[in-house]
């Protein structure tokens, strides 16, 4: 009696240990673009993913990290079937990504459905993603297209002078932001850059000639959003074109992952100036050390690591430091874990991270330059950081809404 | 010719009249109501040209492509691969060696024989079940497309092409005369007209194979009575392989071609096949002629969609491509 009475408690406590168990791991999932004319990008996002969790062990909160790789291609429906396959198929508990702009407005959308599921974003920068009906379960700790042009618009009129600008940019979500951000100042302080003078040219275009033909010559400089291979073909056939106007540059457009890619140097991106969520060059420990772990581990990657793997890595980070908070608790709806995610505020290696209300991040904004570096690559000089920028550029949540919604005419500007 | 004058006297003097107005509008310096009905002069010659060149260079991709299916009836949806695969090799045997001809050379030579191997080794074995020939291309172009993936990663490749061929040069075009009375000249890339020069010599040569050599007139009876011609007693298969491998070999050629145009990544592959699909719908499939003027139409309807209304740009191609099938579903020379 006394044995059976030991292998029934026995049976008992196995067949509860069994769940617990399988509770040991975590399912994070990982959605980039590795198809289309963003695979590049999305190569380097992985790598992001992959310092953070090596950097945990693939552990966190005592628990087991298991990561599940999705693949988009920018457009919005291709992120959402790979995010339901994440989430649906395989049951990813936490989900970083997307990539693109207009992947994020769509993931969030999704992200409503999903309440049990925590979203953190790649590197989409849209702005609507968090400003407007945000989830309460899609947190950006990547901060947004607008605040990386933070500064920018300011030194494009007073430092660099230029009164009367084009615009290229392509035609979506995350560039409109761009757009916004850089205009936004631009415009304030007077200068013009009226809707006939902006083109948009939609995502993987590659012959731009009868753009750059179109472009006027009675501008003092153009500024450039176009990201990855898109902004690779512009700058080659601009200086094919033998164009010499200066080019002022949204923030993937003078990334590592255009500077850092095979062929000729570039001539014509020297000297451009741009904005973003880091800067090569940083005269900084944190970075320092960042990026000679990047080195280390992708002896294939970029010379240096792009916006892309700094903004999955930040992400991924966030999510394994509140793990860490919440001991790994996923229960309840993953209350606890977005409490803590809430509430982080941590040091990344471009400065002190946190997010606001509406989940979007706060984080400090590098005003760059592209250079030749001393081995020959091109990459950023840091100008100027700007400490703390949050999604509504330093004014009320109130009064930035009535800037309206980012758009190919936003702002009028002529 | 004459007879055309005769039969379409009409048609003739439209044509005419509309050729008479195309040189004018290039050479003639642009009255003001002009300039504010198109915009600068400048616009419009750089879109006309681009539209050409890049004319020029779908027609490198589609000649191959159209070839391929006048004989064999067989729709290679592998082409845009081939394009794909040429371009990556051509790269590496140009940086290997620093020689970008040299590359040009062996991506025509290795695409070609990839081509053969393609014939010889699989679409031999399933010899006149064309739908099935049609179905492995694709499964083929997958996995191609996911093995130089893996090899050549995601970055984007851009040729060096040799010195001479970089940079612009000034037309002999006046754009605008300065209110100072200074002429400004168009400024154009020399290599994009090098493109264009390289597909009408390609296009002449390929007439003259087809229509000057013994082979090119085997070819051509396959094209209208394969039966006919492996029962007089033609190594078909022989046949067979030569146009697969010229072929394919013009795919990878303008693989180096195009991928210095503008350049090389993921997706590129695709975008070919695309456009050579759209360019023999609308010129006629298995024609060459047709290929040229499809690849015309297609570039200068791509390029005056992105110069003049870029948003909806993408939308003219498919639109010409409506109509053609709409009023004339064989193609523009196609046969039924």
């Amino acid at each position: 009696m006394g044995i059976l009475k030991y292998t029934m408690a026995a049976a008992v406590a196995v067949s509860l240990a069994g769940p617990a168990v399988a509770a040991d791991k975590i399912k994070m999932g990982a959605l980039a673009t590795l198809e289309g004319a963003f695979a590049v990008l999305g190569e380097d996002s992985m790598r992001g993913v992959k310092m953070a969790l090596e950097e945990f062990g693939y552990k966190a909160g005592g628990k087991e990290i298991e990561l599940i790789t999705g693949s988009s291609d920018a457009t919005p429906d291709s992120a959402i079937r790979a995010t339901r396959k994440l989430v649906e198929q395989d049951g990813v508990q936490i989900l970083i990504g997307p990539l693109s702009g207009s992947e994020g407005l769509a993931v969030k959308d999704y992200a409503k459905t999903q309440p049990n599921v925590t979203f953190l974003n790649g590197s989409s920068a849209a702005q609507d993603t968090t400003l407007r009906s945000p989830a309460d379960n899609f947190f950006r700790f990547s901060t947004e297209g607008a605040q990386w042009m933070a500064g920018l618009g300011e030194y494009a009129y007073n430092e660099k002078g230029y009164r009367n600008m084009a615009v290229l940019a392509e035609d979506y979500s995350f560039p409109y932001t761009q757009v916004f951000g850089f205009l936004e100042p631009f415009c304030r302080l007077g200068g013009k850059a009226p809707a006939d003078a902006r083109f948009w040219v939609p995502i993987g275009n590659k012959d731009y000639s009868s753009v750059i033909a179109a472009l006027p010559d009675d501008v003092d400089a153009i500024f450039v959003a176009l990201g990855g291979a898109d902004a690779v073909n512009f700058l080659t056939q601009y200086e094919q074109s033998g164009g010499d106007l200066p080019l002022v540059g949204g923030s993937i457009t003078v990334d590592q992952s255009v500077l850092g890619s095979k062929g000729n140097i570039r001539k014509s991106i020297i000297g451009t100036p741009s904005g973003g969520p880091m800067s090569d060059t940083w005269d900084d420990p944190r970075w320092d050390a960042f990026v000679k772990t990047y080195q280390g581990m992708f002896p294939d990657g970029f010379p240096s690591p792009s916006l892309f793997a700094h903004a999955y890595y930040i992400n991924t980070k966030a999510a394994l430091l509140a793990l860490n908070e919440v001991n790994g608790d996923l229960s309840d709806g993953e209350k606890k874990f977005r409490a803590a995610l809430s509430k982080l505020s941590f040091e990344t290696p471009t400065g002190m991270v946190s997010v606001d209300e509406r989940r979007n991040g706060i984080a400090d904004i590098f005003l760059t330059e592209v250079i030749e570096g001393p081995d020959g690559n091109l990459v950023n000089k840091t100008i100027k950081v700007i400490p703390q920028v949050n999604q509504t550029l330093g004014v009320s949540y109130d009064k930035f809404l009535e800037y309206g919604q980012v758009s190919r005419e936003n702002p009028k500007c002529d | 010719m004459r007879n055309f004058v005769e039969r379409h006297t009409f048609w003739a003097i439209v044509i005419l009249v509309a050729a008479a107005l195309l040189v004018w509008m290039i050479f003639a310096v642009w009255p003001d109501w002009l300039v504010q009905m198109l915009g600068r002069k400048k616009t419009f010659v750089n879109t006309l040209l681009n539209g050409i060149t890049l004319g020029g260079l779908y027609f490198l991709v589609a000649s191959g492509f159209t070839l391929i299916f006048g004989l064999m009836r067989n729709v290679n949806l592998a082409h845009g691969a081939m394009y794909l695969l040429g371009g990556y090799i051509g790269y590496e045997i140009s940086e290997y060696t620093g020689n970008w001809f040299l590359g040009l050379a062996v991506a025509f030579l290795a695409v070609g024989i990839s081509g053969i191997l393609l014939q010889v080794l699989i679409f031999r074995r399933m010899e006149g079940d064309d739908l099935r020939q049609t179905l492995v291309t694709i499964g083929i172009s997958i996995i191609a497309a996911d093995v130089m993936l893996a090899v050549w990663t995601g970055t984007t490749y851009q040729f060096s092409p040799p010195e001479w061929l970089f940079g612009a040069t000034v037309l002999p075009v006046i754009s605008v005369i300065k209110s100072s009375g200074a002429e400004v000249y168009i400024k154009y890339p020399i290599y994009r007209l090098a493109v264009l020069v390289v597909a009408v010599a390609v296009g002449v040569g390929l007439w003259l194979f087809l229509n000057r050599t013994k082979i090119g007139m085997m070819i051509r009876a396959g094209v209208n009575d394969r039966e006919m011609l492996s029962a007089s007693g033609v190594n078909v298969q022989l046949v067979f392989s030569v146009v697969f491998a010229l072929g394919a070999g013009l795919a990878g050629f303008a693989g180096v071609i195009g991928g210095t145009a503008l350049s090389i990544a993921p997706g590129e592959d695709v975008r070919y096949l695309l456009a050579s699909l759209v360019v023999v719908i609308v010129g006629g499939l298995g024609s060459i002629s047709g290929a040229a003027i499809g690849a015309l139409i297609i570039g200068l309807a791509e390029q005056f969609g992105l110069a003049y209304f870029p948003t909806y740009g993408v939308v003219l191609t498919f639109l010409i491509m409506v109509v053609v099938l709409a009023v004339r579903p064989q193609g523009i020379m196609g046969e039924r």
